[in-house]
């Protein structure tokens, strides 16, 4: 065959993708292995974190972690999809090319200047809502604690922030790939511009999700903006106003501070647990789409329409 | 200048490439069902058409042939307003559907193109099950009460478009894994789904190969019993084998419209006469 040197050399590149990934998780295995070895399991579900006790569990942080995330999530997904539907589908053509500009620009923002705007605008407003929050509503759980400022919701409205520009872009172009055909075959069936738009983002259905859960995976992993308005708190909460933490965040935080050997190992695996769950994150997604992708495959053959003209 | 089929007499005689197989041929002219007046359409400054006029009849096969860029798509798409979606797109001229003004203002879009419908060149289903496909215009347009009702009318339309046979067991299955060929039958069946009074296509069979295309050609012709079918085609021999009036577009101009057959014997213009003798195209 005469494409085999390329098939070695394309496959070559996949494996190395493969070994990069295992190496990383070798690698922080064993920088944690201290740590997995003293917790075992009970790492992942205990939520007492006390470095001067030698008592180390990741709940707190895993929790912090997916919380914010997921908050963010709820935020920015219908923002991003209103953006990426406004942007291809009902803005004149003038206002296309700067919105577009802009949100790639937001989307090149360093975090640390996110985090800055967080400190300086976002948690004084928060902390002025909480101050005004009455009294009854502050029983439910979700709305209790301090009026700090800082704290969970703090950290899911700049997340929401930061993943609108990304996952509108992603979804924008999902859907600009739409082909033609799909919004004009419903619109000879008597569709509304609406109905013709929701034909088209459900010809893109997967695309978006995919969107959604690339946003998903960028607000697990993101660090500075996110310290600089959670609280940075070590607790299971489920209130938006209480001060937590996130697993990024107390490794980036922590790791200098950490003096002794069990300290060190234990902030590994936390960035050993982050690296997992991100990859499951990111292995449900794939699934997610291929699953939804598989109903929508086209069959190559005419073998059928033969058989059936011959019948 | 209007184009109009000619007087009735003619339509007993002369010469029917049918071989007087088609009883309309030799009946009485249907009412006219759509009616276009000097016609003029621009995408932006770029003129496609030129002062078109000609009178479509009720319950006949219209072809539209000409050479490829010559204005059949965008004419076809004139009549349900297909070109409104096109960014700076313009039309002059009127459109007359049943004697309504297609464009003026305070027309309903969305009736308007009920009522005409339309299958493209490329078959487009809807990523959904066959089903999906079907009853996607009767669900959004609210004309199907109940669940047997619905279920009743796609069951109708998959039988109109012959297709019904060879689905039935997998109606629940994705549309996109079905063959080129059954794809556009499934998309005459959408189209039929709505009970629309005009059915425009465009190429519908140039995508497939003979024998699928000979089946969408079999359908043409027992569709016509019920609905006023306009079909763009590149192919001649399609033309002359389905259509009752043949209409020739050149650079964006009619250049002649009459009955099929003589369209393709003894065209009036010497333009027709070399392209259907293909000494041009
Ligand atoms: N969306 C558009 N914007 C600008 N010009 C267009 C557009 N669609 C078609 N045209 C132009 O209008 C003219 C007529 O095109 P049209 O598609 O109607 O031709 P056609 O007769 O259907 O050709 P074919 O047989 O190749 O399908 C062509 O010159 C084409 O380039
Ligand atoms: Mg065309």
């Amino acid at each position: 065959m005469r494409d085999l040197p390329f098939r070695i050399i394309v496959g070559a590149f996949g494996c190395v993708l493969a070994l990069l990934v295992l190496a990383i998780g070798v690698e922080l295995t064993r920088q944690s292995w201290l740590s997995i070895q003293k917790f075992g399991f009970h790492f992942w579900t205990t939520d007492t974190w006390d470095p001067v006790a030698g008592q180390f569990g990741a709940l707190p942080f895993i929790w912090g972690t997916l919380y914010s995330s997921l908050l963010a999530l709820a935020i920015a997904a219908p923002v991003a999809l209103g953006i990426a539907i406004f942007v291809s589908e009902l803005c004149p053509a003038w206002l296309q090319t700067p919105l577009v500009f802009l949100t790639e620009l937001l989307a090149a923002i360093p975090s640390i200047v996110y985090g800055l705007w967080g400190i300086f605008v976002l948690v004084p407003a928060i902390r002025a809502l909480e101050i005004w929050m009455p009294e009854p509503l502050r029983a439910i759980p979700l709305l209790s604690g301090p009026p700090l400022g800082v704290g969970m919701l703090a950290a899911g409205v700049i997340l929401a922030v930061m993943i609108v520009p990304f996952t509108s872009a992603v979804a924008r172009e999902v859907l600009q790939t739409v082909p033609a055909a799909q919004r004009e075959g419903a619109y000879a069936l008597g569709a509304t511009r609406f109905e013709a738009i929701r034909a088209a983002l459900f010809y893109a259905r997967t695309g978006i999700i995919g969107s959604i859960m690339l946003g998903f995976g960028r607000a697990l992993g993101e660090t500075m903006a996110v310290t600089m308005v959670i609280g940075n708190n070590p607790q299971v909460s489920a209130s938006l106003f209480a001060p937590q933490y996130t697993m990024a965040a107390v490794v980036a935080n922590e790791f200098t501070e950490a003096s002794d050997e069990l300290y060190l190992h234990a902030l590994v695996e936390i960035g050993l647990v982050l690296f997992v769950i991100t990859l499951v994150v990111n292995a449900g997604s794939r699934l997610l789409i291929w699953g939804l992708g598989r109903s929508g495959r086209t069959r190559p053959s005419r073998v059928a329409d033969v058989e059936a003209s011959a019948a | 200048m209007t184009h109009q089929v000619s007087s009735p007499t003619r339509f007993t005689t002369g010469l029917s490439v049918r071989d007087g197989r088609d009883p309309a041929l030799n009946q009485a002219p249907k009412a006219v069902k759509i009616d276009v007046e000097h016609l003029s359409f621009f995408y932006g400054v770029k003129r496609a058409l030129e002062d078109i006029s000609l009178q479509i009849q009720a319950n006949l096969v219209t072809a539209f042939i000409g050479p490829s860029g010559c204005g059949k798509s965008t004419f076809l798409r004139t009549l349900n307003r297909m070109n409104d979606i096109i960014p700076g797109a313009r039309i002059e001229g009127h459109v007359r559907i049943d004697g309504l003004d297609a464009y003026a203002s305070g027309v309903d879009v969305v009736k308007l193109r009920r009522k005409v419908g339309m299958v493209f060149q490329k078959s487009n289903p809807f990523p959904k099950t066959i089903f999906e496909n079907v009853a996607y215009g009767l669900r959004i347009n609210g004309l199907a009460a109940s669940k047997s009702e619905l279920a009743g009318r796609v069951e109708e339309s998959l039988k109109q478009a012959a297709l019904w046979g060879e689905v039935k067991d997998r109606l629940h299955e994705s549309a996109l894994a079905m063959s080129g060929g059954q794809q556009q039958r499934l998309c005459i069946a959408r189209a039929l789904a709505i009970r629309p009074d005009i059915i425009l296509m465009d190429e519908p069979a140039s995508a497939l190969d003979p024998i699928a295309t000979q089946r969408i050609e079999e359908l043409v012709y027992d569709l016509k019993q019920a609905y006023t079918i306009v079909i763009v085609t590149h192919n001649m021999q399609q033309a002359a084998r389905i259509s009752d009036h043949t209409a020739f577009f050149w650079l964006g101009r009619l250049v002649e419209y009459d009955r099929t057959d003589k369209i393709f014997t003894n065209p009036s213009e010497k333009l027709t006469e070399d392209y259907v003798t293909g000494r041009f195209g």
